[in-house]
């Protein structure tokens, strides 16, 4: 297979199923919560993942906007500029072939016109060390991405200054981004820099923890804090908002603590796509 | 659980409570946010809406494109809020069964307690599951909007749980 092929048979399932780890969870869940009517939610989502998994329907009908990490190691041989060329076409045959529904406008204020086929996708470049190109997507829905937000708090909130800010900015979303939620939560380096690290905490395996012990303990308090607002399954009350939460941070300015926070569906959809050695073609 | 057969007869909203599961059977018409600001249009007009309110209800939807063998795409609820500011003009006017995801505004509850009306929550982002549960698709009016044209349903089995009830009682509000 080109890579080309592999990546659009990895967005091709990436939309009717979820990676292994998300799904596995959402179970779990539904086997534990207490509520009636959040049992009735997840009830509802497990049965719909086992009907798009066993047809051609897509998990949700906001197939999401397309969002690409391309990590390139500085001693691959990548061609970039074909690179990029070859991610788009991938996603474009994958919109097409997978019945992804074209939600993605060309402009964003005044026409709004549908671009028709789902693209462009957003692309983040990042050169890593070793040889290999790692090539990730998260299909990203907007009832969630609306809650998404970044607040820049004073340097010396410290702990409680980013648990005060991510519990107020999920309190906002409510059930609107179909909970239960999987949080990514960027903190440190610019406005930006914050914004995109919550993005790549969601491409972690959910619920795995940071490397730093003192952050994952962090993800745990966040995880069960934000479980304690009761939102609750579809936002009708009861025991889980929240299945998973992972932090990245980078090195920030003497003045600023930037917070991010990515708030993704249920649906969390995934894909990655590596290529050893660097070799595109 | 309860069920509702569309078209209902009066008095059949009546009978829904807030936080009761319904399972839905029959025609369900199919709107968003063009469709909303459309059909508000035409009341302001004076003219008559694409089809008769009574017994009706609308669901908040925009389908992704129906695979081979499938009559519909994903078909899961959008959020509702965003049809706040039509909701109470087309429940006065008869549109008196609504059904999305999320909260609605405090005019949609009072519309509904007035014109004896309700919101009932569709289990958001499982496309699959109802598109599993749609028998037949037909356009209706506005087939220029693509996937926001005003479609009629037929559901089967269609899961829902009661929101706002015709006595302006809301899910989760003391
Ligand atoms: S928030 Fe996620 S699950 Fe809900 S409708 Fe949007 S994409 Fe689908």
């Amino acid at each position: 297979m080109t890579l080309q092929q592999r990546i659009e048979e990895a967005l091709c399932s990436a939309v009717r199923t979820l990676p292994a780890q998300c799904e596995a969870l959402i179970r779990k869940t539904c086997d534990e919560e207490r509520s009636t009517a959040g049992h009735s939610v997840l009830s509802a989502i497990v049965r719909n993942i086992d009907m798009a998994s066993s047809s051609t329907l897509p998990l949700c009908q906001d197939c999401g906007m397309f969002l690409c990490f391309v990590e390139v190691g500085r001693d691959s041989r990548a061609d970039v500029g074909r690179l990029e060329d070859i991610i788009i076409d991938a996603c474009r045959r994958a919109a097409h072939r997978a019945y992804y529904r074209s939600s993605v406008v060309a402009e964003p204020v005044y026409d709004r016109v549908n671009t028709g086929d789902n693209l462009p996708p957003v692309i983040h470049w990042e050169v890593v060390d070793g040889d290999c190109i790692r090539i990730s997507f998260l299909l990203k829905g907007f009832g969630s991405e609306n809650c998404s937000s970044v607040r820049m708090i004073r340097p010396t909130d410290g702990e409680e200054g980013v648990v005060g800010a991510v519990l107020d900015m999920v309190r906002a979303a409510g059930g609107k981004p179909c909970p239960p939620m999987f949080l990514g939560v960027g903190i440190g380096g610019t406005m930006d820099k914050a914004a995109v690290l919550s993005k790549k905490a969601l491409l972690r395996e959910a619920a795995s923890r940071h490397p730093d012990e003192r952050y994952a303990r962090l993800e745990e308090r966040l995880l069960d804090e934000v479980n304690r607002l009761g939102i609750g399954p579809g936002g009708l009350g009861g025991d889980h908002t929240c299945l998973s939460v992972c932090i990245e941070t980078y090195p920030t300015h003497i003045a600023g603590l930037p917070v991010a926070l990515s708030v993704n569906c249920w649906a969390e959809r995934k894909a990655v796509i590596e290529v050893i050695g660097g070799e595109v073609w | 659980m309860v069920r509702l057969h569309l078209p209902y007869d009066e008095g059949d909203l009546d009978r829904l409570e807030v936080g009761e599961e319904v399972l839905i059977d029959g025609v369900l018409h199919v709107g968003r946010d063009q469709v909303h600001r459309r059909l508000c249009d035409m009341i302001a007009r004076g003219e008559e809406p694409p089809f008769d309110f009574t017994g009706h209800g609308i669901y908040y939807m925009g389908p992704s494109p129906a695979p081979q063998g499938h009559v519909i795409g994903a078909a899961g609820p959008t959020t509702s809020a965003r049809m706040d500011p039509y909701s109470p003009t087309l429940v006065a006017h008869g549109l008196r069964l609504m059904v999305g995801k999320g909260p609605r505004s405090r005019e949609v509850v009072d519309a509904c307690r007035i014109h004896h009306g309700a919101y009932l929550y569709a289990y958001g982002g499982c496309g699959a599951l109802y598109s599993s549960l749609i028998r037949s698709v037909r356009t209706v009016a506005f087939p220029e909007l693509g996937p926001e044209a005003l479609l009629e349903l037929h559901v089967v089995d269609f899961p829902a749980i009661c929101m706002i009830d015709s006595r302006g009682r809301v899910y989760g509000s003391k």
